[in-house]
């Protein structure tokens, strides 16, 4: 259908049937997308909708498959981010791009260098142009910092800033608000707010629903690569966009039994740990967990949640303090006696700590257990045992594709993170730690990991939820610690939380400085 | 007594670092941009053979020292092609480099000098010069420590270029970003393929010129068992260094000055007084690097990306 | 990505070592023929060097036994995630401590090959060990700390080799192993009498016995056959292997990691060791002076890589090793060719080893010449 020549310069961004093939996969069908100048666009979908790979496109990653696309109504073909960038777009991905040795000024400056004669880096001047951007849209940064050295907001200010120190007139964010308190997204708002001021536009891409509700203008869904349609934000409900999104009716009803919680079954004692550059990391924590509940540790990401599920899990030593499980002192039992106990732990980070990718699904299944009996006699494996046990489980959690020979590492993020759960809970646990247990899963996976945590605390188990996302934590939770440097500083039953409490006490309980 | 032990240990450890340091930057070069080049001792070899040949039908060992420099970088440049066109294993195609090195040196080797494996010398007077030669007093200690081969200065000067670019400049901010994250590099529009070429073809270049500092400068000639195993005491020493050119360099110096003290203790003077049997002695550096290793360095991180090949989605 | 089932990559690896076999050879003929040599005539020489005369063979076997034993070191050290340049240490210390085992214990035969070819190898694995010490305590590189060991073990051998008691006579080497303890193949019987005529009844069996073919070719197919067994089929193998792939989640599901690299590295010294052992108790007889490493630890990475660092897979990839480089050495004699073509040859294979997409490149071309205009089955 043509478009006017007119109508096609309002809009800061048109793409027109973009289509985007990896292989045999279909990432992008045939997607119109247009975004008006100076405005706040969402792009809604669910974790592999093809949000992500759309955006990506218009920053110069990869070319699409066919289609156009325009740039202030001129067609571009954009073969590098260079290209992009030259034409005005800027993006800040969801895992951010910052070298983590380098400064707050060597990142921003990167592939954009303020050098002289002999390409010499003037980092003076550099300098000034940060300290310049960064109080003109009200982005404060430490420009002297090292990236490894500050706050996850603040690294996402410096990656806005990186887009604007390039003249970036659109930016696109990517799931910008997935690693923020309720306060720092309230203050990302308010920046987005200065920027479209300045009369740039702003895409982001997000699922999540109350986000969008609050920043954007209008609303493009996608499902499984195609689009769904474009709506004004203020004419929907939250529930409309769900439905748009998942395609299907979406209840976000509490589906719960009531906990019916028993005596201590873990208890922390002014525990102290440092992290991985020796600086403290655990402050004297102290909390219980008992049978039959879900406790939640509740926190902005680096106040010590991963220390603290290391020095459970016998990982990390402890500089002082001690940790009773099941009565016993276990504070200097290793991570093998640990699990002997009865102790399982879901990782953070799946792919690192809790899959041999280059093991099959078989033998992933029974990393714990590789020594015991049916699966090794007298030290020789028996390899029939094993996948007899491989295949139960895959029927049990509905693990695919279901072969016990693929390796680990071609399942998708929510298999995998099914491998590791059947693992755990199957080996009938006492206490069930599960860290970030749905990072970067669709709607259907989260579902399933949620209810598959509440059958265990209704089998009468301890579970210990640590996780970064507040409306999982408020679901599952029925009792609430808050992390803050180290220590817990709030301990809260969950009908006395809520949103608003919780941000305010993640981020120290003082008035909100990020 | 003391003054000239002194003097001679220095001399000789400044004497045999030159080699050394030059390989050792280039690994450091490499690895900063994400390439592990294990293939140092196979492109130090070939450099030491073409340096000498070179040197040696020219009549000027200068232009064989380049040479020398040109053919590692060609060597290095099959690596480059092979790890950062095609996603090879680092290790694997240095290990292929250093068969194909020294293969191809006594090949060559057999093939212009007669069937020897080993190249004529160069006469001594169009060796690599000394510069400072009779500006101190003859045989005093400043002479004997200082008026040291060209190549000496040169590697030094080296380290001080290295640091300089890499830690000070536009090209240097950028060969770290693509061995720390290649992908925060590309998505800012930095073309990471052709960095990290030129950051392997530059190790190559610096693997030559060490072998040269061999060929050309300490002795006049190449031969088959001239380098044997220097290019993986560079290697060491760039790990030792934890991968800046400042570090490199002391672990270089640290290593020839524990030759340098073996050398020492090896004298007709001192077997006298302290019969260490030269086997032995010839254990110490090796020994006292495992020994530094374990007591100072610890666990050392080498660039974030280094060894993984970069591939775009 | 890409779902990659096990093995249905369009470049299964035996492709890829063959077309890398291929290529490495053409590029040894490439080199030939600029310099003036005709590779034919030079390829000639090599296979006859390698297969016209049974004590050809034999010879090749004999290559090949060490370089198969030391390609099984670093193979099942990567296969543990450690990189084993040590081999070359090892093998001299397992060649050592079979030497002096040989000569100065006596024994019955077969129990003192035995018992010498056990010294060896528990020294070797010690020297492997310490390595594997050291990363696991220290956190010390295993590539630095396995090349300052290889050093000290070259000297180490240098010294002990002279000292008085063990040194030769008018000679830089161990006094000679007892007869006791060699492993060649009835050694005595066939320079005997009865020997003698039975050889020359049996032209075949006559020149094959001319070289010193020894068991050392038996333990080495043994020995990796053994090593795939631990590697797959046994738990230990399992936790090595997943030290090996993920040092993170290893140490997650209670793996001790330390005691499994110390581990690991034990065994693959070992087995280099087992290879200098059996090259002493089989062929040399004596621990010898080195003025310079002997190469065959350094080989043993060059087998490993063509072998696909697998077990099984050292067996072919030591038997070409060792062919070309036996065969290699008559290129001298035969053309006046330098014998180094031949590690050209293996440099280039190994640097078409490193590149599978190169392969994957190949094959998919060549399956669509072989399917018309199809589509390629792509990842």
């Amino acid at each position: 259908m043509q478009q006017a020549t007119n109508s096609a310069a309002e809009f800061a961004v048109e793409m027109r049937r973009v289509t985007k093939r990896f292989g045999d996969f279909t990432a992008n069908d045939k997607i119109d997308f247009q975004v008006r100048r100076g405005e706040v666009h969402a792009l809604l979908g669910e974790n592999g909708a093809g949000k992500s790979t759309l955006m990506n496109q218009l920053y110069g990653l990869y070319p699409p498959t066919s289609g156009d696309i325009f740039i202030n109504g001129e067609k571009v073909h954009l073969a590098s981010p260079k290209n992009a960038i030259d034409r005005g777009v800027g993006m800040v991905h969801q895992h951010f791009m910052l070298v983590q040795p380098f400064t707050v000024t060597e990142n921003i400056m990167l592939g954009r260098e303020s050098a002289g004669a002999l390409g010499i880096l003037n980092e003076a001047h550099a300098l000034r142009e940060v300290e310049a951007l960064s109080s003109r849209y009200g982005l404060s940064v430490d420009p002297r910092a090292r990236i490894q050295d500050i706050s996850v907001a603040m690294q996402q200010r410096v990656e806005i800033l990186k887009c604007l120190y390039r003249g970036a007139e659109i930016l696109i964010l990517d799931e910008p608000t997935a690693v923020l308190t309720p306060q720092e997204i309230e203050f990302l708002g308010t920046i987005i707010h200065n920027l479209t001021a300045e009369g740039k536009t702003v895409v982001i891409i997000t699922h999540k629903l109350r986000e969008i509700k609050k920043m954007a203008e209008r609303c493009t869904v996608i499902r499984r690569g195609i689009k769904v349609g474009t709506v004004d934000v203020a004419s929907r409900s939250e529930s409309d966009l769900a439905e748009m999104m998942v395609g299907r009716a979406v209840s976000f009803a509490v589906e719960k039994n009531p906990a019916r919680s028993g005596d201590t079954i873990l208890s922390l004692k002014g525990v102290h740990a440092l992290n991985n550059r020796g600086l403290p990391a655990l402050n004297g924590i102290e909390f219980d967990v008992k049978r039959g509940e879900i406790l939640a540790v509740a926190g902005i990401d680096g106040n010590g949640q991963s220390e603290l599920v290391e020095v459970l899990t016998g990982l990390r030593p402890i500089e002082s303090g001690s940790v009773y499980f099941r009565g016993d002192d276990i504070t200097r039992y290793s991570p093998g006696r640990r699990i002997e106990m009865g102790l399982a732990a879901i990782p953070e980070d799946r792919q690192k700590r809790g899959l041999v990718g280059a093991f099959t699904v078989a033998e992933n299944l029974i990393l714990e257990q590789r020594a015991d009996r049916p699966f090794s006699r007298r030290g020789v494996l028996d390899l029939k045992a094993i996948k007899r046990h491989a295949n139960k489980l895959i029927e049990r959690f509905d693990i695919r594709p279901p072969r016990e020979t693929y390796l680990a590492s071609s399942l998708s993020g929510g298999n995998q993170q099914k491998v590791i759960l059947a693992r755990e809970i199957t080996r009938n646990p006492e206490l069930l730690i599960a860290s970030q247990p749905t990072r970067g899963l669709d709607v259907g996976a989260i579902e399933y990991v949620h209810k598959r945590l509440v059958q265990v605390r209704d089998e009468g188990k301890g579970v210990l939820l640590v996780s970064l996302d507040l409306d999982e934590t408020l679901y599952l939770a029925d009792r609430i610690v808050v992390i803050y440097e180290g220590k817990i500083v709030s301990v809260l039953d969950r009908e006395e939380a809520d949103e608003r409490k919780l941000g305010l006490l993640m981020a120290g309980g003082e008035a909100v400085h990020v | 007594m003391l003054a000239d032990s002194l003097a001679f240990i220095f001399a000789t450890t400044l004497m045999y670092s030159a080699p050394l340091i030059f390989t050792a930057l280039g690994g450091v070069i490499s690895e900063n941009a994400g390439v592990v080049n294990i293939g140092l001792e196979g492109m130090m070899t070939l450099g030491a053979f073409v340096g000498a040949a070179v040197g040696y039908y020219a009549n000027d060992a200068w232009i064989g020292f380049l040479a020398a420099g040109v053919s590692g970088g060609a060597l290095a440049f099959l690596h480059a092609v092979a790890c950062v066109t095609f996603m090879a294993d680092h290790i694997v195609s240095g290990i292929a480099m250093n068969f194909i090195g020294p293969g191809l040196s006594l090949f060559l080797s057999r093939f212009f000098f007669n069937g020897a494996t080993q190249t004529l010398s160069l006469s001594l007077d169009v060796k690599i010069p000394r510069p400072l030669n009779g500006v101190f007093e003859q045989n005093g200690f400043f002479d004997m420590v200082f008026n040291q081969y060209a190549t000496v200065y040169l590697a030094l000067l080296m380290v001080v270029l290295l640091w300089f670019v890499l830690y000070r400049t536009r090209i240097g901010l950028r060969i770290r970003a693509v061995g720390e994250h290649p992908k925060a590099a590309d998505t800012l529009g930095i073309d990471v393929f052709r960095i990290k070429y030129m950051a392997v073809i530059a190790s190559g270049v610096l693997a030559g010129f060490g072998g040269a500092a061999l060929s050309v400068a300490i002795v006049s000639r190449f031969s088959a068992t001239l380098v044997s195993g220097q290019g993986f005491i560079a290697l060491a020493a760039m790990i030792f260094g934890k991968w800046r050119p400042g570090g490199t360099l002391a672990a270089c110096l640290l290593f020839s000055s524990a030759q340098g003290l073996t050398v020492f203790l090896g004298r007709a003077d001192l077997q006298r007084l302290l019969p260490i049997p030269s086997q032995l002695l010839a254990i110490i550096p090796f020994l006292l690097t495992l020994a530094v290793l374990v007591g100072f360095v610890g666990k050392s991180r080498p660039p974030a990306a280094g060894g993984v090949p970069y591939e775009k989605e | 990505m890409s779902n990659v089932k096990r093995g249905v990559l369009s470049a299964s690896p035996i492709f890829r070592t063959l077309f890398s076999v291929f290529t490495g050879l053409l590029v040894g003929a490439l080199v030939l023929f600029i310099s003036g040599y005709s590779p034919l005539k030079a390829y000639r020489v090599i296979i006859d060097g390698i297969f016209s005369k049974p004590s050809y063979i034999s010879y090749t076997i004999i290559y090949a036994t060490p370089l198969i034993m030391t390609g099984l070191s670093v193979a099942f050290a990567f296969k543990t995630g450690l990189f084993n340049i040590g081999a070359e240490g090892q093998f001299i210390m397992g060649a050592l401590g079979a030497a002096l085992a040989g000569a100065f214990v006596s024994l019955p035969p077969v129990i003192h090959a035995i018992f010498a070819a056990t010294a060896g190898i528990a020294a070797a694995a010690l020297w492997g060990g310490i390595a594997g010490y050291l990363k696991a305590r220290f956190g010390v590189n295993e590539v630095i700390a396995t090349i300052m060991l290889n050093w000290t073990a070259l000297y180490l051998n240098n010294y002990i080799v002279n000292l008085p008691g063990i040194k030769r006579p008018a000679a830089t080497a161990t006094a000679f192993i007892l007869d006791s303890a060699r492993t060649e193949v009835l050694p005595l019987w066939k320079i005997s009498e009865a020997g003698k005529l039975w050889r020359a009844a049996h032209p075949v069996w006559q020149d094959i016995l001319r070289t010193p073919l020894n068991v050392g070719i038996l333990v080495a197919l043994i020995g990796a056959v053994l090593c795939w067994w631990l590697l797959n089929r046994t738990t230990l193998g399992y936790e090595l292997r997943a030290v090996g792939h993920n040092l993170d989640c290893a140490e997650h599901v209670g793996i001790d990691i330390n005691a499994r690299m110390i581990c690991s590295m034990a065994i693959a010294g070992g087995l280099a060791g087992a290879a200098g052992a059996f090259h002493v108790l089989g062929w040399t007889r004596q621990a010898a002076e080195l003025a310079a490493m002997e190469g065959l630890g350094f080989d043993g990475i060059g087998v490993a890589l063509i072998g696909n660092a697998s077990p099984i897979g050292c067996i072919p990839a030591g038997l070409l090793f060792g062919a070309l480089k036996y065969g290699g050495s008559k290129l001298q004699f035969a053309l006046r060719a330098p014998i180094e073509v031949i590690n050209i040859v293996i440099g280039s294979i190994i640097f078409f080893v490193s590149m599978p997409k190169l392969t994957q490149i190949v094959a998919q071309r060549l399956k669509r010449r072989r399917l018309g205009r199809g589509e390629p089955h792509v990842g």
